[in-house]
């Protein structure tokens, strides 16, 4: 395994409380797998991508733990995370396009980066040079201030520098949210390539955009409200969802393999549970066809069949 | 970049036309007769003399020519660096009493313009995100830049040059010296300096911490500083390239600033009597020599725009983003 | 001043839900030390500058004491050397100080948020247009201009003082507002009023506006302080409001009457440090207002 990720509880502090963003988030990610992680906005998935690299200053882990190829992963402690990032966790961010730092250019920008993380940059020199012309990127764009790259290129060089160490695990924040149709596949095409060739272990792709997802991820992972509901192959949950939300969200997309753009769920009625004091029990109870008595508990997350997990008392 | 240029330098040029042409407005188009008032003042007793300056003034502002004429011989005079006579010290030329000035003006605030605003850049930066210093940099620096210029200058001659008699708190040189090239001149120079100098570098500097530090913040919070921040770079690479963002807006900063300062230089010389342009414009006021105060105006409005332009021409040299649109580049 | 006081920066606006932002800046309002220090520093000393007159039983400017006293429990901040009593000047002075800010602020604030609003808004040519304007006054030295305008002036009162200060001090006021209304009018619903037919000046005032309040507040407060500062500076080299009473007046006739060879402190550090206090008030109760409104700065 390279990722365990057990029992994870991430909370933000408000004014008005805790949200329970993350409560209780259990799943493990394979040598080689790329998950897409998917469910509304508010759901949780873009916390749990954080929470695996970086937790901002409102963050707050309360309890479970994350295990990288068989190491802790100390999420709350600033300074142990320093060694693991970058070289075992990578971020592709949600804002790639301002990722870079205006100044400098950024060939010098990498340098600089390389350094301060204790590489030689000479002695990567050759394999980011192979890795740009991959993507499709002349050299000389080293020799360029990001302002004189386009959306497309800037996001194929954060691709780039984010993988440039070969971490064990790559994730990836909404990154095609921001281009167009055409450029989307290609990125997520490289992406696929990038773990083929093993300059990445495992991908964690985080989005609204269930059917690009279809296309690339080995297996997609649903959250609702802060909870894990559903994980499978890709396959299995575009074509045979089990947990009702799934089906509801599967079912509300117009068509798959068409794009759509936002993953509004105007299908289902009802709105989220709000975290800041989440109902107990099972998160989709009030707006689920099939809530009976039982769901004031909270489902366990089983595995129904090999490899195909869900959280609902119907499908245990 | 060129386009860029281009356009600074029309703004200028039409800066340059708007002030001149308000200073040949003003002393037309206010109430009150200014000849009359201007000659009130000259304390001339020989009315030969009387006779021969309202003549002088009278042709000068050509009251009897029609107003387009006037104004057109108003910009022909200036090509040919006429300012006009005085009338406190006539019939001196205004150029020259000016040109006499300046340099004392110049030598306090070149020094203090740039000092306050490196030492003010490096102080900001160093205080921001850090909650002790910034704690008291922050208050300390809206103090500062809250006090008016004249007030420090005052403290500053009292405490430092009446109480405690570490440096002269007025004039440019001691009375008892003649200018020259020798160390005791210079060195009484430099003692008369200190204390204008200092009183404007200090109310400087808070406004540049200030700028510095609330940049350096808002530059942390970026989308950059946080994409490294996930990559584990230390923080001394991140406040770096914060610094050098934040250093941008700051150059800029310094061009909109510099009103503030050249106003601010010209109060304090008043408080210490140092004989710059300041001075001269408080003693042309009391004598109503509006020749004088409008040649200060256009000087100090031609060294704002030529500061301006300078400033620009740094900024597109260091601003790769300014840089770029002028080479066409960009894919 | 653009880079003064905590320039408001990209305070982020949620469309909408707009009363639940309002008490929450509220809670953090109640909770930060800047603004709450700031706001009773500035209105103790406007309360005192309103009331404080009102027990002073003559004229400031009349001669009614011994010449040059220091302080003492008849004279507070002692005598000028006319034997003047400068508590009394000192209160009307501070009187003369908020009005000269409020008003030079006010007319600076009018001008530059309308040329802010209406270039931002409009745009093209128009916009160019502003632009250029903004950009000659802002590198018109201020003071200098003010010197050369009221010097023609014969009799000089507070209300043309702060025309002519409003007047010359509103451009980076009308950049902030342009950029910020630049953005705004791209947004969804300011798009839904413009289709609608509204007239422009009804979208700006009920559409644009409302959604930057706190960013114009802190640019009134930015102008209110700029204001004092020009007027002080103005007063102290002679050109203030005539036979008026103002703290700037106060520092011009103390230097004026060597306070400073007789080492009449008293004389000259009431008034500055009043208008030190005023201003650097205004400037931290503004940092507080964007911490409040600013939720990234909240966490410092």
């Amino acid at each position: 395994m390279t990722l365990r990720v057990n029992d994870l509880k991430v909370y933000y502090q408000t004014l008005r409380g805790d949200v329970h963003a993350l409560d209780g988030v259990t799943f493990d990610l394979a040598d080689g797998e790329i998950m897409g992680l998917a469910g509304e906005s508010g759901c949780g998935k873009t916390t749990l991508g954080k929470s695996l690299i970086r937790l901002d200053s409102r963050m707050k882990h309360v309890g479970g733990t994350i295990e990288l190829d068989g190491k802790n992963v100390p999420i709350a402690d600033e300074k142990a995370m320093v060694p693991l990032r970058y070289h075992e966790i990578s971020l592709i961010p949600q804002y790639a396009m301002s990722a870079l730092n205006p100044t400098r250019k950024i060939g010098r920008m990498i340098k600089d980066l390389m350094k301060a993380r204790g590489v030689d940059p000479a002695s990567i020199e050759d394999e980011l040079h192979r890795r740009l012309e991959l993507v499709g990127l002349e050299q000389d764009v080293l020799n360029r201030f990001p302002i004189e790259l386009s959306g497309g290129m800037k996001q194929r060089v954060v691709m780039v520098i984010s993988t440039l160490l070969n971490p064990s695990l790559l994730i990836a924040d909404e990154v095609t949210s921001a281009l167009d149709v055409s450029t989307q596949r290609a990125v997520a095409e490289s992406m696929v390539e990038f773990r083929d060739r093993g300059f990445v272990k495992s991908m964690v792709f985080v989005t609204h955009d269930l059917s690009l997802v279809y296309q690339m991820a080995d297996t997609i992972m649903v959250m609702y409200a802060g909870h894990v509901v559903e994980k499978a192959s890709a396959k299995t949950i575009v074509n045979e969802p089990k947990h009702p939300y799934t089906q509801m969200l599967i079912s509300a997309l117009p068509e798959v393999g068409s794009t759509e753009e936002q993953g509004r769920l105007e299908g289902i009625p009802g709105k989220p549970p709000g975290l800041l004091d989440p109902p107990t029990g099972c998160r989709f109870k009030d707006r689920c066809p099939l809530a009976f008595s039982k769901c004031s508990e909270r489902p366990p997350l089983v595995e129904i069949e090999p490899g195909h997990w869900a959280a609902c008392w119907k499908t245990g | 970049m060129w386009r860029y240029i281009g356009r600074k330098l029309f703004v200028y040029l039409l800066t340059f036309v708007i002030a001149v042409t308000i200073n040949w407005m003003i002393p037309r188009f206010m109430p009150g007769d200014p000849v009359r008032s201007m000659l009130n003042r000259a304390s001339i007793s020989d009315p030969e003399a009387l006779e021969r300056m309202t003549t002088y003034y009278e042709t000068v502002f050509g009251l009897d020519t029609p107003l387009y004429q006037q104004y057109f011989n108003f910009w022909a005079g200036l090509f040919r660096g006429e300012l006009g006579v005085s009338s406190m010290l006539y019939p001196q030329p205004v150029l020259d009493i000016i040109l006499r000035s300046l340099p004392y003006t110049l030598a306090l605030l070149l020094p203090a313009i740039l000092l306050s605003w490196i030492v003010g850049n490096r102080f900001g930066a160093f205080a921001a995100r850090n909650k002790v210093l910034d704690n008291t940099v922050l208050p300390v620096g809206y103090i500062l830049t809250a006090t008016p210029y004249m007030w420090l200058a005052l403290l500053l001659a009292w405490s430092m040059g009446i109480v405690l008699g570490w440096f002269p708190a007025s004039g440019g040189y001691s009375f008892s010296l003649i200018p020259e090239f020798s160390w005791l001149f210079i060195s009484d120079l430099i003692s008369h300096w200190f204390l204008p100098f200092m009183s404007l570098f200090i109310v400087a500097l808070g406004g540049w911490a200030i700028g510095m530090r609330n940049m350096i913040i808002y530059e942390l919070e970026a989308d950059y500083s946080n994409y490294l921040q996930a990559l584990g770079a230390p923080r001394r690479l991140i406040r770096r390239y914060a610094f050098r963002n934040a250093m941008l807006p700051q150059i800029t900063g310094l061009a909109v600033q510099l009103g503030t300062v050249i106003a601010g230089a010209l109060l304090t010389e008043i408080v210490f009597n140092y004989p710059g342009l300041g001075t001269l414009i408080l003693s042309a006021l009391n004598n109503r020599d509006f020749f004088v105060l409008q040649g200060v105006f256009l000087f100090v409005v031609v060294g704002v725009l030529i500061a301006n332009f300078i400033i620009d021409i740094i900024y597109v040299l260091i601003d790769p983003r300014t840089r770029v649109q002028m080479t066409g580049g960009g894919a | 001043m653009s880079n003064v006081a905590g320039a408001p920066g990209t305070a982020e606006k949620s469309d909408g839900a707009a009363a639940k932002r309002g008490s929450e800046a509220l809670h953090y309002a109640r909770r930060n030390p800047k603004l709450l220090i700031g706001l009773g520093i500035v209105l103790g000393l406007l309360l005192l500058g309103i009331i404080a007159p009102f027990f002073v039983d003559h004229d400031p400017n009349e001669y009614i004491g011994p010449q040059g006293q220091a302080p003492d429990g008849e004279y507070w901040m002692g005598t000028t050397s006319f034997g003047q009593d400068i508590w009394a000047q000192f209160v009307y002075g501070l009187r003369a100080t908020f009005l000269i800010g409020i008003f030079g602020g006010g007319v600076a604030f009018v001008i530059g948020t309308a040329v802010g609003f209406v270039a931002g808004y409009k745009g093209g040519i128009i916009d160019e247009i502003l632009n250029m304007l903004t950009n000659v006054v802002l590198v018109l030295p201020a003071l200098v201009v003010l010197i050369v305008v009221t010097a023609y002036l014969e009799v000089r009162g507070l209300f043309v003082q702060g025309v002519f200060i409003g007047l010359t001090s509103w451009p980076w006021a009308a950049r902030a507002v342009r950029s910020q209304a630049l953005s705004l009018a791209n947004r969804d619903y300011v798009d839904l009023a413009r289709l609608s037919g509204r007239r422009t000046w009804k979208i700006i005032t009920s559409e644009i506006a409302p959604n930057m309040s706190s960013y114009l507040v802190m640019s009134f407060i930015l102008l209110f302080g700029g204001a004092i500062l020009i007027a002080a500076g103005l007063d102290f080299i002679g050109l203030g409001p005539s036979n008026g009473v103002s703290l700037g007046l106060m520092l011009e006739s103390a230097v004026g009457w060597g306070a400073l060879q007789r080492g009449m402190w008293w004389w000259f550090i009431p008034p500055g440090l009043g208008i030190t206090v005023i201003v650097a008030s205004l400037y931290i109760l503004n940092v507080g207002l964007d911490e409040v409104f600013n939720p990234k700065l909240r966490e410092l």
